[in-house]
């Protein structure tokens, strides 16, 4: 892999700005909340800002190549570095989690849950978005466990305290299982620096050298890795964790863990499990690809059992990062763009989603779809962004959603060399089935929630989507219209690097 | 080889409307943000943006049009005349690039006019039939975003334009039967009207890919092009290099996303209930041209399906089969609806099997040709249905409830329909004679018999229904709302009889007595009803060859064409001559295109006009009239005894009419069976998988882990680590405590433990495998 080492602050600025933004905040006193706003606020933007910087001082012509790294002494005795660096799958999902985190702050302005506590709030939403940011620049095993660790803790303390009623159930769940997950993948990861000569943690030297492993112990690695992904993920049968989560979170935490921290476990795959092992990835793609249509096929039918929107829309999650373990699992260049685009395509809207619901939530004090109903009449703008994201999240090609899907179904009908054909064609003709679901569900909801008459007594005006949902919103539905339009701006920035990431597939 | 040495032709002409076609969609597109952004605040609540912008697409239609011809004329006799093409890259990711552009040849300049003629008369229409409508400018925005899906669509140059173009057409309709969606009836007809297509649209997903990688390979080495282009696919479809089984099950697919748009057997259901959208809706999208969709997708790609279906081949395809069933099906429905929009859907369905009969059977111009005359004369009916609706029933649009003795009432409207309905039952000379007759005759003349006499008989019940139509709504005694009642608003019945219409407006009407509609609803539809009697002398057969025009045009030349690296697509090469014998072109494309040369359209036949088979047809088409006019003036006239009733008394009679009354009952299979199945059983079943199995699973595991964990604090833990971990936990537990007391301490165990674990098997493994 090709480096442009300039010895850059500019990554390691954005990705702790967050926590300085925390310190400020641990001597803020508790009850001054517009101080504890502004200075969330602040640091968020200043954040986007630094991210915009790097965005434009990005080398778009390299994009193949890691960018602004920056290596030093980390952890002398096992060989680990402060090894950073950012790449063309890396940036839009760095730019993603900075994005949304700004305006998951602002939407926070307006919507503190219950039980409040703004301090403690922002204070986690910003050491997440450190973990997050990190875990994406991260270019040494050691420091991306840490990051990719990093994330868990603020947000099982996000849905134990702020969550909805079965909360302790939920984050005990998550943390749990992601733990669970965590363990196996650091067994992997020691494996994986042992087997290559216990030289370095560093992934580049890595990925030169895991495939020089032998094949039976890179496919036990990978197992390792698998799991770890997979739960983060989640690919069935490893998500139950998920629609608790989600459901229980409050709407901040559901955003963001739908639009960021699932795509930890795919970035984790097309970053480290399937350049590192390369024989090992062959051997187990049709087993990923096999549960990935599974998921999608699960998912959606998890969908159309659900009374309560929120759990639905959770569901979706399953059916939809089911799409980008396919394209991932074929191994191929396009597949694996498709996979990258879909991550960032599911991120923008399906965080809307739950955006969309907190905000239903909030205006109607329920979710269950029984009890809603006629949103267009009572909330029309409310109605059409959730129509517009219905219609992105089913795949409509116009929207972000569709470039995704259809992508990812295409490119299972030619997986990488070494691939059993007929397999990945039934995954195909599947996988195109789910779109047809993903409609029917979708829909439904729509159906039976935005149109018809209000239902309820209770016949009071509700205030339909206010400035600080708008601010928080606009940003994600331009750019899930922009980049249904021209998907090109994303697809022009990931291809140099999947290209370079897939270089032992022959592609 | 039977081609001779190559012959330089002269280039082709091309024009700036040719060239600039594409700006057909995208005129709308912008006219549709437009509408969405401002149009609330415009004097004209942003229908002014509507009719202007498809007022404009209408120019660069016909402009197209025009020089296509000019093009057509231009080029000498055997000369392959070549799409204007233009492409631009989309995007491009994996070693793949996404193109997107225009292709324009005959069929496309054809189906471009209609929808952009009928897009922009039912604007107009819509000025006033809407007026006062609740949603007026929601209702304009997606009128017109869908006439940009269409003409997007219609001018594709690969695949995948033609999927963004089908499915913003699927989201349109969606939005537009659903426009009245406080009544439940219409949003669930939406749903099902969407769903019902996206189900056929797996097809078009899954033949596309197959094609794409099917073809590729083929289309980069020989034209440059990807597999996405349609004229790619096409030129390699005829190219003798397809597996025989992928292009016939990419065939097969892209045929079932046909069925779905284009409401063929047995996903023809969702039409009918579409009707539950405003007539304007019906009039273009479910009628006219969205509907013709499925039907322009097997004409678009016809290589693909000629090759891969064996069409002309010695037995019968999938395409003739279903059309047939549809035919029939679908006309024996019309018999029983009270709904006059229901009966012109069942009718569409019906004449939509005709184009896909003439498809399936070789009769590729024919069915073109039934497109472009049927598209004038069903939409003229469906505005008549609305002027009718609007001006005189009190938006009801039960024909026994509430119409009947129009005809003195509404005169323009009632000459319009009746010239239509003659258009379509297909009498000389209207225009629908000229287009169903030639696929019924090009169907026998290619040895199908039998689809001939399923032709026939369509041809037979299709005059017989519009009969039964006409007597009820224009003759006998004025009924219900027509003669003044106004008690018909009451019955909220669930196939929508009326127009939820009448709720949603705020101009409450003043006209208690029939009457007839202004001038922005007369004069679409009297336009209509002009092209209903005269668009069939674009390719009158009968008069002789010189007034096959649309034979000119529109069809694409099976010529072999060396490839086009020697000079450009526009300087294309002939190799062949085809033979001219009795009319009948001769060549080898479609059965075995030379190794040097590309096909770009098979070779079809066309079958020589007889007015003896012309009127054995038309005898069948009046007899129909005669029959159903006597029988109408019986039953509903007279109420003659004999007849009436006769359901109750005849066994027979009385399973038929169930039969059709209950749709066969595919709707009961669909609901009931399929949806219900996967919503009920299968998604609660995969549902009750997850909470019990594998959270049971998980639950267990946690269980047994609290258990093993209690023996580690108490035995190992307390006694012998007692630091470092415990420490861990104590770290996390005051963490917790200081948020809230939850069971963090829990968390900080488990944590160590399994990180414990982590570095133990870790250790083993390294061991075990050095």
């Amino acid at each position: 892999m090709q480096m442009i080492n300039d010895d850059n602050w500019v990554l390691s600025v954005g990705t702790f700005l967050p926590m300085l933004g925390v310190l400020v905040l641990l001597v803020t006193p508790k009850a001054n909340e517009a101080a504890i706003k502004i200075v969330a606020l602040v640091t968020s933007i200043a954040t986007v800002a630094v991210g915009a910087f790097t965005l434009f001082s990005f080398d778009f012509g390299q994009a193949g190549s890691m960018q602004f790294v920056a290596q030093t002494e980390w952890i002398p005795v096992i060989k680990s570095t402060y090894y950073i660096g950012l790449d063309g799958i890396s940036l839009p999902l760095y730019l993603l989690s900075m994005v949304v985190t700004l305006l998951v702050v602002i939407y926070s302005l307006d919507h503190i849950p219950s039980p409040g506590n703004p301090k403690a709030f922002f204070s986690l939403m910003l050491i997440l978005q450190t973990g997050m940011a990190g875990t994406f620049i991260a270019q040494d095993l050691i420091l991306f466990f840490v990051f990719f660790e990093i994330v868990l803790l603020p947000m099982y303390f996000m849905i134990g305290v702020w969550g909805g009623e079965n909360r302790q159930y939920a984050s005990l769940k998550f943390f749990l299982y992601t733990m669970f997950g965590s363990a196996l993948m650091l067994v992997a990861f020691l494996a994986m620096f042992f087997k290559t000569g216990a030289e370095s943690f560093a992934i580049p030297y890595l990925v030169e050298n895991g495939a020089g492993i032998a094949k039976n112990a890179q496919v036990w690695i990978f197992a390792g890795m698998f799991v770890g992904f997979a739960v983060k993920v989640p690919m069935f049968p490893f998500h139950t964790w998920l629609p608790d989560a989600h459901t229980q979170a409050p709407t901040q935490g559901s955003v963001i863990l739908a639009a960021i921290l699932l795509k930890l476990g795919t970035y984790g795959f097309v970053r480290i499990a399937i350049p590192m092992l390369p024989d090992a990835a062959i051997e187990w793609a049709p087993w990923i690809g096999g549960l990935a249509v599974i998921g999608i096929i699960y998912g959606a039918f998890g969908c159309l059992a659900q009374t309560d929107m929120k759990r639905l829309i959770a569901f979706s999650s399953v059916a939809h990062m089911g799409f980008v373990m396919l394209g991932i699992s074929t191994l191929t260049p396009f597949g694996v763009n498709a996979a990258v685009f879909g991550m960032v395509a599911h991120g923008l809207i399906t965080g809307m989603l739950f955006f969309i619901a907190g905000s239903v939530k909030e205006r109607y004090h329920t979710l269950e779809i029984s009890k809603l109903g006629g949103m267009l009449t009572q909330v029309p703008r409310l109605g059409w962004i959730l129509g517009l994201c219905a219609m992105a999240s089913l795949g409509l090609p116009g929207l972000a959603g569709f470039w995704g899907e259809f992508p990812a179904i295409l490119s299972a009908y030619n997986p990488a060399a070494g691939l059993n054909v007929t397999v990945y064609r039934t995954y195909m003709v599947i996988a195109a089935l789910g779109t047809v679901l993903a409609a029917a569900y979708l829909l439904w909801l729509y159906q039976r929630t935005a149109f018809g008459t209000p239902k309820g007594d209770d016949h009071h005006e509700m205030h339909d989507v206010n400035t600080y949902e708008w601010v928080a919103w606009l940003p994600m539905l331009i750019a899930i219209v922009v980049l249904g339009v021209v998907p090109n701006l994303l697809f022009s920035v990931i291809d140099p690097a999947v290209q370079e990431t897939l270089r032992a597939f022959g592609g | 080889m039977m081609f001779a040495a190559s012959e330089v032709l002269a280039p082709l002409r091309g024009g700036w409307f040719l060239e600039n076609a594409w700006l057909a969609p995208v005129v709308p597109t912008i006219g549709f943000a437009l509408i969405v952004l401002i149009g609330k605040r415009l004097p004209k609540k942003g229908s002014e943006i509507g009719v202007l912008s498809m007022l404009v697409s209408l120019v660069l239609a016909s402009g197209a049009a025009w020089q296509w011809i000019q093009r057509v004329g231009a080029a000498n006799e055997e000369q392959f005349v070549a799409p204007v093409v233009r492409t631009w890259t989309w995007w491009q990711a994996g070693g793949m690039q996404f193109t997107i552009g225009q292709h324009i040849d005959g069929l496309t300049v054809v189906v471009l006019f209609v929808v952009a003629f009928i897009s922009t008369l039912v604007q107009i229409y819509s000025l006033e039939y809407l007026r006062g409508d609740r949603r007026y400018t929601h209702f304009f925005a997606a009128l017109t975003l869908f006439s940009a899906g269409m003409l997007a669509m219609v001018i594709a140059e690969d695949m995948i334009l033609f999927l963004l173009g089908w499915e913003i057409m699927g989201l349109c309709s969606f939005m537009l039967i659903g426009h009245w969606w406080e009544d439940g009836a219409n949003s669930r007809a939406a749903l099902k009207a969407f769903f019902t297509v996206r189900t056929g649209d797996v097809g078009l997903l899954v033949g596309i890919s197959m094609l794409f990688f099917a073809a590729n390979d083929w289309t980069t080495t020989n034209l440059g092009l990807s597999g996405f282009s349609i004229r790619g696919i096409s030129a390699w479809a005829l190219s003798g290099e397809p597996n025989s089984t992928v292009i016939l099950v990419a065939a097969f697919a892209l045929f079932i996303a046909a069925i779905g748009k284009s409401g063929q057997f047995p996903l023809h259901t969702w039409l009918p209930d579409a009707m539950a959208g405003p007539t304007p809706v019906s009039s273009l999208l479910h009628s006219s041209t969205m509907v013709v969709a499925g039907v322009f997708l097997v004409a678009r790609l016809y290589p693909v399906f000629f090759t891969g279906l064996d069409i002309l081949g010695p037995s019968s395809n999938v395409i003739m089969v279903i059309a047939a069933i549809t035919i029939v099906i679908a006309a024996a429905l019309a018999f029983v609806q009270t709904d006059i929009k229901r009966v012109l859907a069942y009718s569409t369905v019906s004449q939509l099997g005709y184009m896909m009969l003439g498809l399936g059977a070789g009769a590729w111009l024919p069915a073109v040709f039934h497109i472009f005359t049927h598209a004038f004369f069903k939409a003229c009916l469906f505005l008549c249905a609305g002027s009718i609706s609007h001006s005189a029933s009190h938006h009801s649009f039960d024909m026994k409830k509430d119409m009947g003795g129009l005809r003195k009432h509404m005169p323009i409207t009632f000459a319009s329909w009746t010239v239509s309905t003659l258009a379509l039952c297909g009498v000389f000379p209207f225009s629908g004679f000229f287009s169903k007759d030639e696929i019924i005759d090009n169907v026998g003349a290619n040895g199908y018999t039998f689809f001939m006499v399923v032709g026939l008989g369509g041809a037979f019940l299709t005059a017989a229904y519009m009969t039964r139509a006409t007597y009820l709504t224009f003759f006998g005694q004025a009924r219900g709302a027509s003669a003044g009642e106004h008690d018909t608003h009451d019955a909220h019945d669930m196939h929508g009889a009326h127009d939820a219409h009448s709720s949603h407006d705020t101009h409450d009407t003043k006209h208690d007595s029939p009457h007839e509609s202004g001038i922005l609803i007369t004069a679409p539809i009297a336009i209509l009803a002009v092209l209903a009697i005269f668009s069939g002398l674009f390719n009158a057969t009968p008069f002789g060859e010189s007034w096959e025009y649309m034979k000119k045009w529109v069809e694409p030349r099976a010529v072999v064409v060396v490839q086009p690296s020697a000079g450009g697509p526009g300087a294309a090469l002939v190799l062949s001559l085809p033979e001219a014998e009795s009319g009948y072109g001769d060549s080898p494309c479609g059965k075995e295109t030379p190794v040097d040369g590309i096909c770009y359209a098979p070779q079809v036949n066309h079958a020589k006009f007889k007015w003896s088979k012309a009127l054995l047809s038309l005898a069948l088409v009046f007899a129909g009239i005669a029959i159903s006019w006597l029988l109408s003036a019986a039953f509903y006239g007279r109420r003659d005894p004999r007849l009436v009733g006769l359901t109750q008394r005849n066994g027979v009679a009385r399973a038929g009419y169930r039969l059709l009354a209950n749709k066969y009952y595919l709707d009961d299979l669909y609901e009931r069976g399929v949806v219900r199945a996967v919503v009920g059983p299968m998604a609660q079943g995969a549902y009750w998988f997850n909470q019990k199995v594998l959270d049971g699973i998980l639950h267990g595991i946690a269980r047994v882990a609290r258990v093993v964990a209690l023996v580690v604090y108490r035995d190992i833990d307390q006694r012998v680590v007692d630091g470092a971990v415990n420490a861990s936990g104590e770290l996390a537990q005051s963490a917790g405590t200081t948020v809230q007391p939850i069971q963090s301490g829990r968390v900080g165990h488990y944590g160590a433990l399994l990180f414990a674990t982590a570095a133990v098997v870790a250790l083993v493994f390294v061991i075990l495998n050095t």
